[in-house]
């Protein structure tokens, strides 16, 4: 049954359009990791970007601007978190549980107060980013079923990882925020300012957050429900761990994720109990962070901590 | 002769957050093209005077004055800017980048706004010329040994064009060798025209390359003085307040029967092997020394002997009883003791109390617990006594031990695990970072243990400690053990150095003494 | 002891500072929003006072608040950041609806087995990410948050499997037998056995962190592991000891919660009491005995702003706000440290410094 599914091409399809949010979601997470902050709100900033993008996209009736409030609101976000967290000093995790506290509830009371609408964006005529048929492409047989059609943000994800990639090891921008994540010491030996590099990369975080917020409300459906984003960055978190934080690992990874949500959502469709089938994301991310730990674990014997451990022990306290 | 003045540090005063008065009311200046040497036991606040020089750290209260002109340094980005760079005791590179990189970093050459890998190993390659350091600008700097990365340190600092350099405690991880070539580049960089600030505790190289020392003690300046016309006795007795017995005096002790035997230990590393055969005995009443330059498999040694990791070529056997298969805790219950190398991130909670500390490895004694509850009124009455004893200086055995000073803590460390009278100890680097009457202080327990009859391991980089306090040493090398010396008070340093080094090594004939019954 | 005194002196009042400062933004928020704010703000500030059943209300709330927060103490105490408070309470809620459906009835023992259940529920849950973590470094926080959503939906596939209702509308479960639910204590409220029970719960994590040689490991682990493992200590043991008692406290706190206020299984998503408890510790300051007071102060702000939400133009979720803001401010390290600073230096100053020896 499960063979029957994975051979067709809309199911594919439907692997990369559920793994865009997922891929957003992953880069933002690669690029706060890299500067040595974890960001655990990428969730609520998600939530928060998915809800603005809704809001300002039936208002002003277009799409860019709606886009553009909802990647605005998630650097705002990301800045809120980068000011608590760096200036304030307040433990990175408990920042991250606090924004998405905010976010949930937060996002409800807003659109409540704008609309009237109680948890879901029902009144509203939000826009959606519209999809792009591929001219050549399309009309290859099975190739052109899965990759043409899709919406212009999952053609955007792909790029981003990219993007990301030069970023990371081609600009100065990223060779200082590796530096930072690795050797804060080292960074303000050279007169450089660690905060304001640990910013730059949380806003561009939080760019990447909001895309996948916006990528939710405008893309994957068209409207803001409570709690839409279900654990995504969470998600994101361990594939960018299991992808050994490069970009071309996380992507991995995060398409693999992706497999497993579009298999949940075809399986809902068949006889299988829905709340077993809605297990799969959340239990393959399980599994899948166990592998890598176990496999990791069994190569660093000899070698030092590695980078994540010693990001847990900042938590102290 | 001295120059002329050209930056004064005037009443600086700093507190840090724990309550520590780091600075009070300093006053500094140093003359143009001279070695200046700045003195004081570790905590006397020589570093944190620096570090306000540098701009890692503000002061609370005071001014810096350079040429003539008071200026405000609120960074490192701005120290560099007005010519002062530092080289730091814990360097502070980034260990995955290459050596280039770390260079470039801040100022990375751009062509259509990538990074131009190729200028910026051009650049490294300059400036490693002109100052006669060679470097290779494409090694990835978590390969380099340490030499090599304090090399990188120092072109990280002269590149950016710096007349006042900075060097803080610079020779701790060098060999004597490496210290000659360091003193080479700074006798020329001082040629130049350039002014060195070399913050030290040794009075030895003070004395060898220093122009003028300024005396720091608990936050104070006790003056600056010219290296030529003041002597050793002089410096300690300003640093300390009183005295300070250099030598240390040991009484002959009679030799009991073996506690610690370590027969043909070996350990890989990957596929490096971390110690090769090693062997040697430890006898009742004996402190049996280990030098060697770090990391030449003195931290895997320590770390068999205390059950940190586990033997699986060779055998070590305490009191007859093999270590094989046995945990930190078992090894603990056979009477050993371990002062470790890293008082803050091994030997104590910094957040827990002083009394929660000295208790850790007694915590499930019977004489502690009462059923299922602790006897805090017993523990309390043992650790007052303890501190008491140890002459622990803190508010109350309630107060958490990260609040003490360096010398204190390690006081803590040494209060749970001398306290106990063990029969073996290992004692790694046991007063680095302590201030000279703390030292003291260790060191006589130290003796009092052995005189008892305590077998006793002592590694320690700190040469007059380990030719001081040991009746004998090995040299480690490359995990080797390289040379044994019967006496220890009778080694020259120079051919100490030559088996710190590698350049020599002993035959097992030479080494005989080590394997007496 | 001044050091001590001024620093503890501190944190009170850093405390207070902060939910002052969250109260006074949502008043803000409440004045700016509302057509009636003072109405709005009268009912959120007295609503809770004003009758037996709400006083009622905010105990009962506080009484989950107070097994959740444990929990997350006992875990955060020893340094692991699991998140599995959550899922085990729920769990350990649906497992305890299932024991109350499904056994025998026997007097006097059916809510403690029930309990129990419930119990051992939780700790099964916790100690998945405790096993991993302890065995492979799996890092707890990430894979506890996954563990949660896995909980939720099997939870429900159990109850849908073994205990749902047929003939009812919607999706709950048929109702517990009667001797397994948990006493009233005071009649006009729905307060319950479970609050003594909390209360009993306080007092054992107390003492146990405290009093006991293994809290004493788990706490010296979570200030600092090397240390601990020098010191001889199993930390194998800690980090999957404290993620299990962590994970037994927050399903006993879902029994009792379910065996107490409920009398069928209804829930259809995650309550959010775990985060909840977060809330509470972090205010706690991670200590047992300061979580009753932050638990019904976290209680009363949510029937408050249920009371407002229901009597007034004010949703009730700005106590999202509130709560998020009060954890960011409690948890800064950095907030009004430039004052605690001068307060520092003040002090410092005055001492005269004698290094070595005793003091002067």
């Amino acid at each position: 049954m499960i063979l029957e599914i994975i051979g067709t091409t809309s199911f594919w399809y439907a692997v990369l359009r559920v793994s865009t949010p997922i891929i957003f979601a992953s880069l933002a997470a690669i690029v706060s990791n890299k500067a040595g902050v974890v960001n655990i709100g990428i969730e609520g900033t998600m939530l928060i970007s998915s809800l603005i993008g809704v809001l300002i996209s039936a208002f002003t009736q277009n799409v860019l601007v709606g886009v553009l409030a909802g990647i605005l609101a998630g650097v705002l976000a990301a800045l809120i978190l980068a000011y608590c967290a760096l200036h304030l000093k307040t433990d990175i995790t408990l920042t991250g549980i606090a924004l998405n506290l905010f976010a949930s509830g937060g996002t409800i009371f807003l659109l409540y107060l704008v609309t009237g609408d109680k948890g879901m964006s029902g009144s509203l005529k939000s826009l959606v980013v519209p999809t792009v048929h591929i001219p050549v492409i399309k009309d290859i047989p099975v190739l052109g079923e899965i990759i043409s059609g899709h919406n212009l943000l999952t053609y955007l994800a792909f790029l981003c990882v990219f993007l990301t990639f030069v970023l990371l090891y081609k600009l100065p921008v990223g060779l200082r925020i590796r530096a930072v994540g690795e050797s804060e010491g080292a960074v303000a030996s050279v007169g450089l300012n660690v905060i304001r590099i640990r910013c730059i990369a949380l806003i561009l975080s939080g760019i990447f957050s909001g895309l996948g917020g916006i990528f939710m409300s405008m893309g994957y459906v068209s409207w803001f429900s409570k709690d839409m984003i279900a654990g995504r960055g969470f998600i994101a978190l361990a594939a960018e761990a299991m992808g050994r934080g490069t970009p071309l690992g996380t992507l991995i990874a995060s398409i693999v994720f992706g497999f497993a949500d579009a298999l949940s959502n075809y399986l809902q469709s068949l006889q299988v109990p829905a709340e077993l089938v809605m297990m799969i994301p959340y239990v393959t991310t399980v599994v899948g962070l166990l592998i890598y730990s176990i496999k990791r674990n069994s190569k660093n014997k000899f070698k030092k901590e590695g980078k994540n451990e010693s990001k847990i022990n900042s938590y102290v306290n | 002769m001295v120059g002329k003045t050209i930056l004064e540090m005037q009443n600086i005063s700093k507190v840090y957050s724990t309550g520590v008065v780091a600075n009070q009311n300093v006053q500094f200046e140093i003359a143009e093209g001279e070695i200046h040497a700045l003195a004081g036991e570790n905590g006397a606040g020589k570093s944190t005077l620096m570090k306000v020089l540098f701009g890692i750290e503000t002061a609370d209260e005071g001014k810096v004055i350079l040429d003539g002109q008071p200026i405000q340094i609120k960074s490192p980005l701005h120290a560099i800017e007005h010519g002062i760079g530092m080289v730091h005791q814990h360097f502070m590179l980034v260990p995955s980048l290459t050596v280039a990189e770390n260079m470039m970093l801040g100022l990375e050459p751009k062509k259509h706004g990538l990074i131009d890998y190729r200028r910026a190993e051009a650049f490294t390659r300059e400036v490693a010329e002109k100052y006669n350091l060679p470097i290779d600008p494409s090694a990835k700097v978590s390969s380099l040994p340490v030499g090599l990365k304090q090399r990188v340190e120092i072109l990280k600092a002269l590149s950016r064009g710096i007349r006042i350099l900075i060097l803080d405690e610079p020779t701790a991880v060098l060999t004597p060798q490496e210290t000659e070539e360091l003193f080479h580049q700074l006798l020329a960089f001082k040629e130049q025209g350039n002014t060195i600030i070399f913050i030290s505790h040794k009075l030895g190289e003070i004395k060898q390359i220093c122009d003028r020392i300024t005396i720091m003690r608990a936050g104070k300046c006790m003056g600056t003085y010219d290296v030529s016309t003041v002597t050793e006795q002089e410096i300690s007795s300003l640093m300390v307040g009183r005295d300070v017995i250099l030598e240390i005096n040991k009484k002959p002790v009679k030799r009991g029967e073996k506690v610690l035997e370590v027969k043909n230990v070996s350990q890989m590393h990957g596929q490096k092997k971390a110690l090769n055969d090693i062997s040697f005995n430890i006898h009742k009443g004996q402190i049996l020394g280990v030098a060697g330059v770090e990391g030449n498999g003195q931290r895997e040694l320590v770390n068999l002997l205390v059950g940190k990791t586990f033997v699986t070529d060779g055998e070590i056997l305490i009191n007859k009883v093999s270590l094989r298969g046995k945990n930190v805790k078992k090894i603990r219950q056979m009477k050993v003791s371990h002062i470790p190398e890293d008082r803050m991130i091994d030997g104590a909670a910094s957040e827990a109390s002083i009394e929660e500390n000295i208790i850790s490895d007694k915590n499930e004694a019977k004489y502690l617990n009462k059923g299922i509850f602790m006897n805090w009124k017993a523990i309390r009455m043992m650790v007052d006594k303890m501190i008491d004893y140890y002459r622990i200086n803190c508010d109350s055995l309630r107060q958490p031990v990260g609040m003490l000073s360096g010398g204190n803590i390690q006081k803590v460390v040494a209060a749970r695990e001398l306290a106990r009278r063990p029969e073996v100890v290992i004692a790694n680097q046991p007063t680095r970072g302590v201030d000279v009457s703390a030292a003291e202080f260790i060191h006589g327990k130290l003796l009092e243990l052995r005189d008892e009859g305590t077998a006793t391991l002592l590694v320690s980089a700190d040469l007059n400690e380990v030719l001081g306090l040991s009746d004998d040493l090995i040299v480690m090398h490359d995990g080797e053990i390289a040379a044994y010396f019967k006496d220890s008070a009778q080694v020259d340093e120079k051919e100490l150095g030559m088996y710190m080094l590698g350049s020599e090594k002993m035959t097992k004939e030479e080494m005989g003494g080590l394997f007496d019954e | 002891m001044n050091k001590r005194n001024s620093s503890a002196r501190f944190e009170i009042i850093r405390t207070a500072v902060a939910v002052a400062i969250a109260m006074l933004v949502a008043v803000v928020i409440i004045f700016s929003v509302s057509e009636e704010p003072v109405n709005a703000l009268y009912n959120f500030i007295i609503g809770p006072f004003t009758s037996l059943r709400r006083i009622g209300n905010v105990i009962e709330m506080a009484c989950p608040f107070i097994f959740t927060a444990l929990a997350v103490c006992v875990m955060f105490q020893a340094n692991q950041f699991s998140m599995i408070a959550e899922g085990s309470f729920f769990f350990g809620a649906l497992c305890a609806a299932v024991a109350a459906i499904k056994l025998p009835e026997i007097t006097g023992l059916s809510p403690i087995i029930a309990l129990l259940i419930g119990t051992v529920a939780g700790g099964i849950l916790g100690a998945i990410p405790g096993f991993f973590k302890a065995k492979w470094k799996t890092d707890e926080f990430v894979i506890s948050l996954m563990l949660n959503y896995v909980a939720l939906y099997f939870s429900l596939y159990l109850m849908n499997l073994l205990i749902r209702d047929a003939s009812a509308g919607s999706k709950v479960s048929e109702k517990f037998q009667d001797s397994f639910q948990l006493i009233n204590l005071i009649p006009g409220t729905r307060v319950h056995m479970g609050v003594i029970l909390s209360i009993l719960m306080i007092i054992i994590v107390y003492v146990f962190l405290y009093h006991n040689r293994w809290g004493y490991q788990l706490r010296m682990a979570g200030c600092n592991i090397k240390f601990a493992q020098y010191s001889g200590i199993n930390t194998f043991a800690v980090i999957l000891g404290s993620q299990i008692i962590g994970g037994c406290i927050a399903g006993l706190g879902g029994a009792v919660e379910m065996l107490g206020i409920y009398n069928r299984f209804q829930w259809t998503s995650l309550p959010n009491y775990g985060f909840d408890g977060i809330t509470v510790a972090i205010i706690a300051k991670k200590s047992p005995k300061l979580v009753p007071i932050a638990a019904l102060f976290l209680a009363y702000l949510r029937i408050g702003a249920d009371i407002m939400s229901r009597s007034s133009d004010v949703p009730s979720e700005v106590i999202s706000v509130i709560q998020s803001l009060v954890i960011v401010l409690i948890a800064a390290n950095s907030f009004l440290s430039g004052f605690r600073h001068r307060m520092l230096v003040k002090e410092s100053m005055k001492k005269p410094m004698v290094e070595g020896g005793n003091e002067a």
